[in-house]
């Protein structure tokens, strides 16, 4: 279990503070703060290039930030490696935006994956979790049987959610959970995530451009731009937020003070 | 004295490139003293490395050998050395075509399918995910191709020096009219341990040298398709200059000190 230090830290789940990362001259994330309460379901919204995915890469310890700090439960994992890392890793779940499932193992060996080689669980136990995880979204046991390459996107989306979800972690995070995706099935996709998120008791991140999807799996909304978060607020707030990068987002107006370098002729 | 910078940049890229793939080598050889071990991982790309070049390997061994036969008797026969064919046959075969023929082929094979395997993984985020599941990706997916390429390459080129040799006997035997029990009495007569060991030394390096060259370019693929193709290619190439490379030196260590 991740310890927690003190009361307020045990509210406060995932706490960033003050990260920078650059790749070259490209400053991605320029002094980003976001509090995660535990329990709570973040959705961070933004563009393209806004470092939403860096972010999430950070906290997991995949990007290592050239400054900054950041917490899990209290505890300072910045720079953690190792044992220590895989340690805090086994209390995380992650939904990819392409599912990033493994494309030489079945369905139920994806599933099963991190039961088997981070928890040490044998076969056939773990087998029986990954089909009863592969219920839980809506797949049936046949499902496991397959290969990742014969299931359409959405299929492999609610496989990548039964991954994340396998170990009943704490934290879990959704990077683009409905991008590719029609939008039935891309309902069908937050409703699965607000279900398991529920039924775990789970912190979740989710970063995403779709409003439709933030609205509904959302408790709290943060807006990031260019490396910073610009407005943080409760779910219900967006609408009313006064703040008019926001604004201009959830509106989809190509006006505003978010300006995108499009050549024109 | 501009002309001096982009050799000076070269020389530069060249040595941090040296220098990252010798850390990445260090970090497979080091995780994969530490448990887990993964010896289904290991069994598994022992068969494809290993069991499914056989047939590219030993074709390749068959007719360098048969070449051989053909091209020593026609050079022989200018200075009445016809039956040394078998000898130099066997000495050629086992001491340099054999392990280099066959570590050139596995190269282009194996280096390749490491490096878009493991590219593919990189751009889709299959490496990612890995680290996510609390499984170490060097320890996982680089250190058993290693192991089982410095493993299966020796036996490789165990089977590519008897059917070359084969091969030889096959064309003297029956092209060139030589004697069938003498060739083999001078093949065996004639080979030491040393001539076949020193090719299975160089196999198991040429084994290192593809695995390393396959995991370190498909590891750090970048930029999609394009950036796999690109690793692909890194790969073969330079694992075939590696291989040509370390064997001339391995040759002059083991066989005249220098």
């Amino acid at each position: 279990m991740v310890k927690m230090s003190n009361s307020n830290t045990a509210k406060d789940h995932i706490v960033l503070k003050d990260v920078h990362k650059s790749f070259g001259p490209k400053h991605v994330l320029n002094g980003l703060n976001l509090t995660v309460k535990k329990g709570h379901s973040m959705v961070v919204i933004g563009g393209s290039g806004t470092g939403k995915s860096v972010m999430l890469k950070s906290i997991l310890g995949l990007l290592h930030p050239d400054s900054g700090s950041i917490l899990i439960g209290g505890r300072d994992v910045t720079g953690m490696k190792g044992a220590k890392r895989d340690e805090v890793l086994s209390h995380f779940g992650m939904l990819f935006q392409g599912a990033a499932l493994f494309d030489s193992l079945k369905v139920w060996q994806n599933v099963a994956f991190g039961l088997m080689q981070g928890k040490g669980m044998n076969a056939k136990d773990a087998k029986e979790i990954a089909i009863e995880k592969l219920h839980q979204v809506g797949l049936g046991s046949d499902v496991g049987e397959l290969s990742p390459a014969e299931l359409s996107g959405g299929m492999q989306k609610r496989v990548g959610l039964a991954r994340a979800i396998a170990g009943d972690p704490e934290i879990i995070f959704f990077d683009e959970p409905t991008t590719g995706l029609d939008p039935i099935m891309a309902d069908v996709i937050n409703d699965l995530i607000v279900d398991c998120v529920k039924r775990l008791g789970a912190t979740t991140i989710s970063i995403t451009h779709d409003m439709a999807s933030a609205r509904k799996i959302a408790d709290d909304i943060s807006m990031i731009y260019k490396g910073q978060i610009l407005w943080q607020g409760k779910a219900g707030e967006v609408d009313n937020s006064g703040n008019a990068y926001v604004d201009q987002f959830i509106h989809g107006r190509a006006d505003g003070p978010i300006q995108m370098d499009v050549f024109k002729a | 004295m501009n002309f001096l910078a982009p050799i000076g940049n070269f020389t530069l890229g060249l040595l941090a490139e040296i220098g990252r793939i010798f850390i990445f080598a260090w970090e497979a050889i080091g995780r994969g003293v530490a448990p887990p071990y993964y010896w289904h991982q290991i069994g598994t790309q022992m068969l494809r490395i290993g069991y499914n070049s056989l047939p590219v390997v030993g074709l390749t061994a068959f007719f360098t050998g048969g070449a051989l036969a053909l091209q020593i008797y026609e050079g022989g026969s200018r200075f009445n050395a016809e039956n040394l064919v078998s000898s130099i046959v066997a000495l050629g075969i086992t001491r340099e075509l054999g392990p280099v023929l066959a570590g050139l082929m596995v190269a282009g094979r194996v280096s390749a399918a490491i490096a878009a395997e493991l590219g593919t993984m990189r751009v889709t985020e299959q490496i990612d995910a890995l680290v996510t599941l609390s499984t170490n990706p060097m320890k996982y997916l680089v250190t058993p191709r290693i192991i089982a390429a410095v493993l299966t390459l020796p036996l490789l080129v165990l089977v590519a020096d008897i059917i070359g040799i084969m091969g030889g006997y096959l064309v003297g035997t029956r092209s060139l009219s030589l004697n069938g029990g003498a060739y083999i009495k001078n093949t065996v007569d004639f080979l030491t341990f040393g001539d076949v060991s020193s090719g299975l030394l160089k196999a198991a390096a040429f084994g290192f040298i593809i695995a390393l060259m396959g995991c370190y370019h498909g590891f750090h693929s970048k930029g999609g398709a394009q950036g796999v193709g690109r690793a692909t290619t890194n790969a073969v190439v330079s694992a075939s200059i590696l291989i040509l490379a370390v064997n001339y030196l391995m040759t002059a260590l083991l066989f005249t000190g220098k």
